[in-house]
């Protein structure tokens, strides 16, 4: 296998790997982030914990994997993105360690203040997770400024740019009607009618903060310089995807309108690293500055031994994966007899 | 402070930290296994019972494990960028396939497992925390075995155009004698820190006369695995300082404050060096009691052989490597030795100890209500024996190529670092008070309380105004 196959390889498994842990740690960044309000009642809280509680462990491997991966095919990309996006990553890591912490140790005890903070730790957590990484995400599109040592030259505040926080807006949003479109697809009774009531509020505020995203994405990226005008498929099929999800809402076609909300995550997603490829960190200080795949790579024995392993245990992963999603497939109940966490 | 100082501190606080819970999850989960095992097959209550409980404290130690290792996955390219560029062709690979092969299984079946009882077939359940237990220790092995490589760099060659370490040898990479022997050390005291644990927690109950029946199962498998484990820690220690000896003399010879080449070399009882740690004050060493040469055999299995001292080593990096200090900061690679072999051997005594009382009727004895207090023994050891293993091999992040000051990510600021540092700080400080919290009050509430899943008293609402 040739150097530039391999490292296009790689380039691809990390964007599946990303796109794989928004797919999966989407919802559950949602269903955490609604948890206090959409939950009254104690049973509630723990009925909506429990339709993550047995997969968001797992879903959250994908990220560690990502990270792994990065670390090892373009060890450049991991040491210019983590060391520059310091404490962006800092606050990442305390959300998601107070939010993996709290599904854990929540129903753990029955004080209802112990239970109240940590249903709150799980909102925070999700709500600083999406935020961190949708701001992280839109930045890399956008580009930062990075010098010809590779070297991340911004701060914190340089992230903070209105279309980074669009980008942050907008993984919030839809990550929530992510979740309350799943919420509707995993809960019973009223608590299921209140998820569906909420999906179609949160549906427009998340509709229009997309189609915002798009547009400034014409403004802050080299999106027409690189690609054109028109975007191409994907990123039409991306907000097509959201704009039927409401058809799916309002007919009570849960299913379909999970499906149709996932499918614009992974889209966004695919024409986000359409976008980059081959550059893995834009740099706006001078565009041969940029990181790619070529300049930012492992060597090719590295990437193909890498590639061999990745052969065999993605598979494996996938297939055990999928089993533990069918295995807990059931609606969850408020029936506290049923209640695990 | 200076960035450097910071990163090096925050590295240490959050990886011994992290430490802490990670042998417990080791070995624990092989209790579980055991005892839902012998469930499976016996169908006896207590050891149902017995699986639950040890599952329960199992889980709490669990979480803190997993949401720590983020961090620690993610430290090397935010604090350690330019190590991550050096040496990302190799030391990313273990990484990688860490999570590809042992994160996703321990966390998958560790979800099954917590919520499938009941649900999925017994079979399924019970493959499930076997595969928890395997998916944990493959972890501890690919982490290991990229941790061996910074201690003895093993199927690389420098790559002349970048100047960075690239992995020619992945065969080599994963057959490091040195990944191998921290596996062997780390396991087994995974086992023993598991092993002390148990027997502490089932001594708390039987000095109560609480479930006597079932925590004398606990304490007597906890006493056989805690004899073995702490032996097999012991002998993987040794065998370990043999490989120092040959791969890290340095090491070798700072933790034994062994400043002068001498053969046979002599075995320091108590040594005190002078406030910059490179020049002894006063020493007392075993020659002085009659026994020469004790050095020498922990160095190689005999009484005679020459040991370096640092002085010469001193030297002699200097001439390869350049000037410089290449003499850890002895006060602390010395004592954190001290502090783990002493109580590596205690644990030995104690396990034999207990083991030979379980032989009488010890649930009546007097001292068993001081047994619980051994469970902070193993891990005084274990974070001592990481301490010694990173702190030796200072001044170098990767031994002989690559020195820590030059693997610091240089945008770093110290307020950056300050900021970190104060909130991990601050963040780990209150988990550990849930944790501690949590697992007293499961430990001291006993396996009928297990037995369900949540401690599920309040049925009123979380609170109407919200």
């Amino acid at each position: 296998m040739s150097y530039e196959f391999l490292q296009t390889l790689w380039f691809i498994l990390i964007a599946v790997l990303w796109i794989g842990f928004f797919f999966l740690e989407g919802f559950d960044f949602g269903v955490g982030m609604l948890l206090p309000f959409l939950g009254k009642k104690d049973e509630e809280r723990r009925a909506i914990i429990n339709t993550v509680g047995p997969t968001w462990d797992g879903n959250e491997v994908w990220l560690l994997t990502a990270g792994g991966a990065m670390f090892a095919a373009f060890p450049h990309w991991y040491a210019t993105m983590f060391s520059g996006f310091y404490l962006a990553l800092f606050l990442l890591l305390v959300g998601l360690i107070i939010r993996g912490i709290s599904f854990e140790y929540r129903s753990k005890d029955s004080n209802p203040k112990w239970r109240h903070t940590f249903d709150w730790m799980i909102a925070v957590g999700s709500f600083l997770a999406a935020l961190l990484l949708g701001t992280a995400f839109s930045n890399l599109a956008r580009g930062v400024p990075i010098d010809a040592n590779m070297m991340y030259t911004g701060n914190l505040f340089t992230l903070l740019n209105p279309y980074g926080l669009l980008g942050g807006l907008t993984m919030i949003t839809v990550f929530l009607l992510y979740g309350a479109t799943f919420l509707t697809l995993k809960l019973e009774g009223d608590l299921r009618e209140r998820a569906r009531e909420l999906s179609k509020k949160l549906y427009v505020v998340a509709a229009v903060v997309v189609v915002l995203l798009a547009v400034f994405t014409y403004i802050a990226t080299d999106i027409t310089s690189k690609i054109g005008i028109d975007p191409g498929f994907t990123p039409i099929a991306s907000v097509v995807a959201i704009v039927v999800a409401i058809f799916f809402i309002n007919r009570k076609m849960e299913g379909w309108a999970f499906i149709t909300v996932a499918l614009h995550i992974v889209l966004t997603q695919v024409a986000f690293f359409t976008l980059m490829f081959p550059r893995v960190m834009i740099s706006s200080t001078n565009p041969a500055f940029s990181l790619t795949i070529y300049n930012a790579s492992s060597s090719q024995y590295t990437l193909t031994v890498m590639s061999i392993i990745a052969l065999i245990f993605v598979p494996i992963v996938l297939v055990y994966q999928g089993w533990s999603y069918y295995q807990f497939r059931k609606r969850i109940s408020t029936d506290k007899k049923s209640l695990v966490y | 402070m200076d960035p450097i100082t910071l990163s090096r501190w925050q590295f240490g606080l959050t990886t011994v930290y992290h430490f802490l819970f990670v042998p417990l999850t080791l070995g624990l989960s092989w209790f579980v296994v055991y005892f839902q095992t012998r469930y499976y097959q016996t169908r006896d209550e207590t050891y149902h019972k017995s699986a639950k409980f040890w599952g329960k404290l199992f889980l709490i130690n669990f979480a803190i494990g997993v949401v720590t290792g983020i961090v620690q996955e993610f430290q090397f390219g935010m604090n350690w960028s330019e190590y991550s560029r050096y040496v990302g062709d190799i030391f990313g690979a273990p990484l990688a396939i860490e999570a590809l092969m042992a994160f996703f299984l321990e966390s998958t079946f560790l979800g099954v497992w917590i919520f499938g009882e009941g649900k999925i077939p017994e079979k399924a359940h019970l493959a499930s925390i076997w595969l928890v237990a395997i998916g944990s220790n493959l972890s501890a092995l690919w982490i290991l075995l990229a941790n061996g490589w910074m201690q003895h760099p093993v199927g690389y060659i420098i790559n002349e155009v970048n100047g960075r370490a690239e992995l020619v040898d992945f065969f080599a990479l994963i057959s490091n004698p040195k990944g191998w022997l921290f596996f062997w050390h780390t396991v087994a005291a995974g086992l023993a820190t598991a092993s002390f644990f148990v027997i502490g927690i089932s001594a708390y109950h039987i000095a109560r006369k609480q479930n006597v029946d079932l925590f004398k199962r606990s304490f007597l498998t906890a006493t056989i695995v805690g004899l073995i484990s702490s032996t097999l820690v012991f002998f993987g220690g040794h065998t370990n300082g043999q490989f120092m000896f040959e791969t890290q003399p340095m090491k070798f010879s700072a933790i034994e404050a062994h400043w002068e080449t001498s053969a046979p070399a002599d075995f320091s009882i108590l040594t005190i060096g002078d406030l910059t740690g490179k020049q002894e004050v006063w020493s007392f060493r075993t020659s002085q009691i009659g026994i020469p040469g004790v050095l020498s055999f922990l160095a190689c299995n005999n009484f005679e052989c020459e040991v370096r001292g640092v002085y010469d080593i001193q030297a002699e990096y200097e001439a390869s490597y350049g000037p410089g200090d290449y003499i850890p900061l002895m006060v602390v690679t010395y004592w954190t030795f001290r502090f783990m072999m002493t109580i590596g051997l205690a644990m030995m005594l104690f396990a034999f100890l207990f083991l030979l009382a379980t032989r009488g009727k010890y649930e009546n004895a007097k001292w068993m209500k001081w047994v619980p207090w051994v469970i902070v023994l193993p891990y005084i050891a274990n974070s001592s024996g990481w301490i010694l293993t990173e702190m030796g091999r200072q001044p170098w992040i990767v031994q002989g190529l690559l020195k820590v000051e030059d693997a610091v990510s240089p945008n770093l600021t110290t307020v950056d670092l300050l900021i970190s540092l104060i909130g991990y700080t601050a963040v780990y400080g209150a988990l550990a008070a849930a944790m501690f919290y949590l697992m007293k009050k499961y430990a001291i509430a006993g396996p009928d309380a297990a037995m369900h899943e949540s401690v599920d008293v309040v049925t009123a609402a979380v609170g109407a105004d919200d």
